[in-house]
């Protein structure tokens, strides 16, 4: 596979959240401004690289019965040290995010890309799957987070954009998180379904 | 492409195994380097919440009372200048509300930090602003001894969180509640004096 | 062009049509409206305007130019949606940009978002008043109180509703059942008069738009559940006749839930889902967070009328 593919797939094509709707536990619950998706982006995108690397260099070694636990530990082994990273050097960042991080580790794309990609490429691919795959994760959760900030607050990554006064409650709140996604995924489907129309 | 190892019962427990083993080192390595600074950032956290509570102090002493954690502040010469005393209550609009309220020598509230809690955002969450110095429902610097804290709709002081009387209810329960464990500090420090 | 249409028997001709039983709904919610205006003056005048201003021109915007359709604003759905919205919100000057929101909300979430009326699962005017009530609480839960006839003022005095101040556990003090009846209370537009809610739903019964099954066993389930809660311990409980003139359960049981769209349409199905919502209301009245379950009732019933509608398919001749 091209590298220009690989690109491509993670970010817009095979995009984990507008197209293959995976995650959406973490997506839906640390997406309420801005900084904190960015940072659950960035959490996932080192675990998501880390891991195929690994299982990467591994897939010769793990035999087919056991892959899954296999996969499972390694992941998990990442996930932990992020956790343990963060607790350390960035408590306030932690605090915020907390349980979502030790969630990373049952997140349908880091299983998803160790069974579908890394397991059957070379390492220099799975790196750079997991690197754009947990990108392309990442800026969808950032621009989810800024649109239910922006909404929510009025703020936008933690400035008041309006003077203190309060936006639309909802918007930050669960179902807020439901129908700012429902809506992005019906414009991101709008724009893609025009641009397919377009090329044809 | 290497050839892919069989599933066998002895390769599966072996490369397992292998996997698990290499995991559980690198696990045990990275947390003998973080286990300091994650115990440094937590005591931080508790000691940044009491030097923003408390009036200024040179020595802090830990005390039990009645099951709440209480940090007492000394001067150099070992008198109280006021006490930090933790609690909570489940009365909050989300559950669970826990506070860190400090008082003055003379028993006034001298600040709080909001330690737990599951409020609503934009709404309850606010508390943590609004009872402070120059916030609308401010408490400090009143003796909730002298006059319990309740908000106006029950005939109190204070100022309610506007569509949060429930939070600001709970809120209010805990400072009472925190200032009945400082006379007790209080009362215990004056019978040392008579001794 | 498709001059003759095709389809199968039974080929049933009669003056009634959508824009018919709109404009005839919009008719029957004209005294609640002047009751409103009367009680809560120039406000109450301009907050409906605003609401039913900005639900047509959504429906017209979002026609024109996502959906690309011909436009049915003229059908009337969408001032019915507008007037709605209007008796759930407050009648206060804060309201007027607010509602302008929840009329976004409602036309383009609740309805268009489906594909325009008839195919929305949830009422439009709910779905824009819960997303208010949870994303602007203080304003949304500042009442106006009543004072005299035809205040000409922008500044009235706010407080707790009736239901408001029973959470707050004052149990109903100083109102009388005619104030309810009548409509001498603080509340929402709509929620104030029973009497002028009851008129325009007599008009739809009599031209036959509604039945009686959801509104009787709607506000009949909420008057014994809440009678029994009320004989077990009048100390916590309310009494059942303040709890039917009270709140949203008027406006909700004539004209809510008794959408259309929204509600099941075999007659089985109907008591069943009046039966659902006034049990959920004083449920949640009575133990949930909220002071006021109406609207979450009716909300949480509109999403099994589908299943509703499965269940009680009427028999088939001879089957």
């Amino acid at each position: 596979m091209k590298t220009k593919d690989i690109i491509k797939n993670g970010l817009i094509k095979e995009n984990p959240t507008w197209v293959l709707i995976l995650g959406m536990c973490p997506t839906l619950a640390t997406t309420t401004s801005a900084i904190n998706g960015m940072s659950m982006g960035l959490a996932t995108t080192f675990v998501l690289m880390m891991s195929n690397i690994v299982i990467s260099l591994l897939k010769s070694v793990i035999p087919d019965k056991v892959r899954i636990p296999a996969f499972i530990v390694i992941i998990a082994t990442f996930v932990t040290m992020v956790e343990m990273v963060m607790k350390a050097y960035l408590p306030a960042l932690y605090d915020s995010l907390g349980l979502f991080i030790a969630l990373i580790v049952v997140n349908c794309i880091v299983l998803g890309r160790a069974e579908a990609f890394a397991s059957k490429n070379n390492v220099g691919q799975s790196f750079l799957d997991g690197l754009f795959m947990g990108l392309g994760f990442t800026w969808a959760l950032t621009l989810l987070g800024m649109v239910r900030e922006l909404l929510g607050t009025g703020c936008f990554f933690g400035h008041s954009l309006i003077g203190g006064a309060d936006g639309m409650l909802m918007m930050i709140l669960p179902p807020g998180g439901f129908l700012a996604l429902g809506l992005l995924m019906a414009l991101i489907n709008h724009i893609r379904s025009k641009n397919k129309v377009k090329k044809s | 492409m290497a050839k892919k190892a069989e599933s066998t019962l002895p390769n599966m427990l072996l490369s397992l195994t292998a996997i698990a083993l290499v995991a559980a080192a690198a696990l045990a390595a990275l947390n003998g380097v973080t286990k300091e600074p994650i115990a440094a950032a937590q005591q931080a956290k508790v000691e940044n919440a009491i030097s923003a509570v408390l009036p200024a102090f040179d020595n802090l002493e830990d005390r039990d009372v009645d099951g709440h954690l209480c940090h007492v502040g000394l001067d150099a010469e070992g008198n109280m200048v006021g006490a930090a005393i933790e609690a909570g209550n489940d009365k909050g609009f989300g559950g669970h509300l826990q506070l860190m309220v400090g008082f003055d020598a003379q028993g006034n509230v001298s600040g709080y930090q909001i330690l737990e809690t599951h409020e609503t955002p934009g709404l309850g969450a606010k508390a943590d602003q609004w009872f402070q110095k120059d916030g609308k429902g401010c408490v400090v610097g009143t003796n909730p001894a002298e006059n319990a804290l309740t908000v106006k709709k029950d005939g109190g002081s204070v100022d309610a969180i506007s569509g949060s009387t429930i939070t600001s209810r709970a809120f209010l329960g805990i400072v009472n509640d925190a200032s009945a464990v400082f006379a007790q500090i209080n009362n215990a420090n004056t019978t040392d004096y008579e001794d | 062009m498709n001059l003759l249409n095709i389809s199968g028997s039974p080929h049933v001709h009669s003056d009634e049509s959508t824009k018919k039983i709109m404009w005839r709904v919009n008719a029957a919610l004209v005294p609640a409206l002047l009751c409103a205006i009367a009680y809560f003056g120039i406000n109450a005048l301009l907050v409906s305007i605003v609401s039913v201003l900005a639900c047509v021109l959504f429906q017209w915007l979002i026609e024109k130019f996502i959906m690309k359709v011909p436009s049915t604003v003229s059908d009337g759905s969408a001032v019915v949606t507008g007037l709605l919205l209007a008796f759930n919100v407050p009648a206060t000057v804060d309201m007027l940009w607010i509602v302008v929101i929840g009329a976004l909300v409602a036309i383009g979430i609740g309805k268009m978002s489906f594909g325009g009326l008839g195919k929305n699962p949830f009422n439009p005017a709910i779905v824009g008043r819960i997303f208010l009530l949870i994303s602007f609480p203080v304003q949304m839960t500042t009442w106006p109180q009543v004072g005299g006839l035809f205040p000409m003022t922008f500044d009235v005095p706010t407080g707790a509703t009736p239901l408001g101040a029973f959470k707050e556990g004052a149990l109903g003090e100083g109102v009388t059942f005619m104030d309810a009846f009548l409509g001498h209370i603080g509340g929402s537009m709509g929620e104030v008069s029973a009497i002028a809610i009851l008129l325009g739903a007599a008009y739809l019964c009599w031209k036959k738009i509604i039945t009686w099954h959801i509104p009787v066993t709607f506000i009949g389930t909420a008057f014994v559940f809440s009678a029994i809660l009320w004989l077990v311990n009048p100390e916590t409980y309310m009494d059942p006749l303040m709890t039917i003139l009270t709140g949203g359960i008027m406006l909700g049981a004539c004209f809510m839930a008794t959408d259309m769209v929204t509600s099941p349409m075999a007659k089985s199905g109907q008591l069943i889902f009046g039966f659902g919502c006034g049990l959920l209301t004083i449920i949640i009245r009575n133990w949930g967070s909220y002071p006021e379950g109406v609207s979450f009732a009716i909300l949480i019933m509109n999403s099994v009328t589908p299943l509703l509608n499965r269940w009680c398919k009427p028999k088939r001749f001879a089957e």
